[in-house]
């Protein structure tokens, strides 16, 4: 039951993008056409599952017993950006297809905050290994729903009559913001 | 390039916020008010600044292949510093700025500017860059928190961050209780932007069209 409450929390209700502000900036970079959003959203689900576990190891098994948990977050960012690029290269040994998808979108999850929110949060939230898996694999879920819903508004708007003012990021704005609106109507779910 | 054309870029030309679209979820994240706003700007410029000196200082020594990793790791540390420091002597702050200040770290402004200036560019150049550019982050955020604030609570007030009890400034409630509580809520936070970013569009397209008409007069 407590595993299904961290789902639907983290899918619907605190959403990564609509209520926490995480992974801006390629939300509003990568969704004006849909088949990059999905490309983009599978990438961030599968480097947020392995970025997470790894940190979550490292945070336990290394840097607890030895002490040091404030090299926490140098610690985590060396590993998230060596660990895109390891995935990189073994995707493109192995995975050509799946590479030739999502290879574009790697280079950018490095920087997207989502990734290095989600491995603090794990521990900020004092979570167990299975309660871990389940948020981390929820968060990114939430954000490939938004950003495949955001990307179908966005195709119609190119077609819509948007005041000249209005043309580009500042419409995006707005309708993240309804977005939001009604995202914010799931509150009190769980 | 002069030196106080470096200085200006950041605050408005190349407004890191406003025209570049850079760390935009610090942005809309910490704007509920003007005292997140000034603290999350402070901490944005001190580690910039400090990113930035670092970095032009040891332009020469850093391959080219692997200088990414160098620069993050670079600028963890600085962040590190901030956020214990932050933890021990504003803890009200700290507790409302919340996950965003070890977030600094994969803040595009500053990677960008590491990337973009710092690694090619004089130390005193890159102070002046660090300096515009945290201002012009600032400036944006003090904008919309003060937005935000004001319809969202009908009341401006800055507090001192050290002793959260002693208020510098405040002006009442002054909307009494004509007041929109969605302003200060997620949804609030990317309608003021956007709003913000149109209002910004508009002028510059009135500019644009009065410059062609002046041109052909000539």
């Amino acid at each position: 039951m407590e595993i299904f409450t961290i789902a639907i929390t983290a899918i619907l209700i605190n959403n990564i993008v609509l209520s926490k502000f995480l992974g801006i900036c390629p939300f509003l970079g990568v969704s004006k056409k849909s088949s990059s959003a999905l490309g983009m959203g599978l990438a961030v689900i599968f480097v947020i599952v392995t970025s997470s576990i790894v940190t979550f190891g490292i945070y336990h098994l290394i840097l607890t017993p030895l002490e040091i948990q404030y090299m926490d977050l140098i610690t985590f960012i060396v590993v998230i950006a060596a660990l895109v690029q390891f995935v990189e290269m073994v995707m493109k040994k192995f995975l050509p297809s799946l590479y030739k998808a999502l290879g574009i979108y790697l280079p950018l999850i490095t920087t997207n905050c989502a990734v290095l929110g989600v491995a603090l949060e794990n521990i900020k939230y004092d979570y167990t290994f299975g309660q871990m898996l389940v948020y981390s694999i929820s968060v990114p879920v939430g954000y490939l729903l938004v950003i495949m819903l955001f990307s179908a508004i966005r195709e119609k708007l190119d077609s819509a009559p948007v005041p000249n003012a209005f043309k580009g990021n500042a419409i995006a704005l707005i309708v993240a913001g309804l977005m939001a609106l009604a995202f914010s109507g799931f509150a009190g779910l769980v | 390039m002069k030196k106080a054309q470096i200085f200006l870029a950041g605050l408005f030309k190349e407004n890191p916020v406003l025209v570049m679209f850079l760390g935009m979820c610090p942005t809309l994240a910490v704007s509920t008010n003007l005292d997140n706003a000034i603290g999350m700007g402070i901490a944005v410029i001190i580690v910039l600044l400090l990113s930035n000196i670092v970095i032009s200082l040891i332009k020469k020594l850093v391959p080219n292949e692997i200088r990414i990793p160098i620069y993050i790791v670079v600028i963890a540390t600085f962040v590190k510093i901030i956020d214990l420091l932050m933890h021990a002597f504003t803890p009200d702050l700290y507790a409302s700025l919340g996950i965003f200040i070890p977030l600094i770290v994969v803040n595009c402004i500053i990677l960008g500017r590491a990337e973009a200036f710092a690694s090619k560019n004089s130390v005193w150049d890159s102070i002046l860059d660090a300096l515009g550019m945290g201002l012009g982050f600032t400036l944006a955020l003090l904008l919309i928190s003060g937005i935000r604030q004001f319809i969202g609570t009908g009341a401006l007030f800055i507090s001192n961050p050290f002793n959260p009890t002693q208020i510098f400034f405040s002006t009442g409630n002054l909307l009494g209780q004509y007041v929109f509580g969605i302003f200060q809520t997620p949804p609030g936070a990317f309608l003021v932007l956007g709003f913000i970013v149109a209002a910004l569009n508009a002028f510059r397209l009135n500019r644009e069209k009065k410059k062609v008409l002046t041109q052909d007069k000539k």
